[in-house]
């Protein structure tokens, strides 16, 4: 359990895919103008971080792993080149899939949401987090507890990131740094501040 | 930016309309590979490789991809071209891959190569969608090259790995600025390109 409690901590903090790794940050600038939508669009990228990783790890141990297709009569089989099709096939599967449940089940959810959804699948924080989990190897409960929180760091970074932007407002920036200048130095300075934390060995 | 001459559609990306710094595309990787030198040149190769290469095959088949699933078809292209490169480097630079991580498997997510499929390859013939691509894929890279170049010699004294400032450590007069070697100053250091970059184009300065 202690075991999983530091992983946790460690993808929110120490491994922040925003602010450590820069990973999605296309979305991360573009979209982080209201606390608002950035907390929904924070909250869809949890929810499908949460799913993906968790299913390219049963994809990656059991189908593409070298002697993973043993138990189909291929020992020698390695499929790891494939992968990254494979993955980005998942998640584009999964957030689709996501967008009819949301559609079905929770339309306020869904309405919401919008136009982020079906965006997230060229997101590189939900590539770039299941990329990271082959890397480090992860099991498949340490997947679940990285893939919530990889999101969850990412949806603080952007809700965090939106709150200092919707403050932007009120002061004077110089003409040519006005917009994506000033956004750039800002989250320069909160990647600072998260560095704080990469000391930490939990 | 209805750019009709082919070597306006060349030029236009790199200064008037950068990927990076106006349209707001493809900025994760150009932060996290551009400590050294050496991985940014790779990085840019591997870009302007794909863009290209996704530009032309997604304009070949333009008028035979159902819009339905044109998505899903375009991230075919471009994972596989992605794929191609991945294996090349690993094949022949292996420590470069190395260093290099996950970021070139990421090029698959990199808003460039899919807002240009998207946006010009789609609409536009063979020949001009090379030239947008290769347009595109070196716009990517001068952002990339400067900042790799500053953060390089600022941060380790050094360019390409050979030792241009002598650090004090070696007896010479230069105290190496860490800073510049941590992810965040290539936010800074991107920052200041857009606000250098807006200064001498004031019609790119966006409005409140």
């Amino acid at each position: 359990m202690e075991h999983f409690l530091s992983l946790f901590m460690k993808s929110v903090f120490v491994e922040n895919l925003a602010l450590a790794f820069f990973l999605g940050m296309c979305t991360f600038v573009a979209v982080s103008k209201n606390v608002k939508t950035a907390i929904n669009l924070g909250a869809a990228v949890i929810v499908i971080q949460t799913i993906t990783i968790p299913a390219n790890n049963l994809i990656f141990r059991y189908l593409l792993q070298e002697g993973a297709l043993s138990w189909a009569g291929y020992p020698s089989v390695d499929l790891t080149f494939v992968g990254l099709i494979c993955y980005i096939g998942v998640i584009a599967a999964m957030v689709q899939i996501l967008e009819m449940t949301l559609d079905r089940f929770s339309p306020t959810l869904y309405h919401t949401l919008g136009i982020f959804l079906p965006l997230l699948t060229v997101n590189c924080a939900i590539l770039g987090g299941t990329l990271f989990m082959v890397q480090k190897e992860y099991t498949f409960t340490e997947s679940v507890v990285y893939g919530f929180g990889s999101g969850f760091g990412w949806a603080l970074a952007i809700a965090a990131l939106a709150g200092i932007r919707e403050k932007m407002k009120y002061s004077n920036v110089p003409d040519g740094l006005r917009g994506l200048g000033i956004t750039f130095i800002t989250v320069g300075l909160m990647a600072l501040a998260f560095m704080a934390f990469s000391g930490i060995k939990l | 930016m209805a750019a009709t001459k082919p070597l306006d559609v060349l030029t236009d990306p790199v200064a008037n309309n950068n990927p990076i710094a106006l349209q707001m595309l493809g900025i994760c990787s150009a932060l996290a590979v551009t400590s050294r030198m050496d991985t940014a040149v790779t990085m840019s190769i591997c870009v302007i490789l794909v863009v290209t290469g996704s530009n032309t095959v997604v304009s070949l088949i333009r008028s035979q991809i159902p819009s339905s699933i044109r998505i899903i078809v375009q991230m075919t292209i471009i994972a596989s071209l992605v794929l191609i490169v991945d294996e090349i480097l690993k094949a022949f630079a292996f420590t470069l891959a190395e260093q290099m991580t996950v970021y070139v498997s990421l090029i698959v997510t990199n808003c460039i190569v899919m807002g240009r499929a998207e946006g010009f390859a789609m609409k536009n013939d063979v020949k001009m969608s090379i030239l947008d691509g290769l347009g595109n894929g070196i716009g990517y890279s001068a952002i990339l090259l400067i900042v790799a170049a500053v953060r390089e010699l600022f941060g380790s004294g050094n360019f390409f790995g050979i030792e241009i400032l002598k650090k004090t450590a070696d007896g010479g007069w230069y105290d190496p600025n860490g800073l510049m070697l941590l992810p965040p100053s290539a936010f800074f250091v991107i920052g200041l390109i857009i606000w250098g970059l807006r200064t001498w184009r004031p019609e790119q300065v966006e409005q409140e």
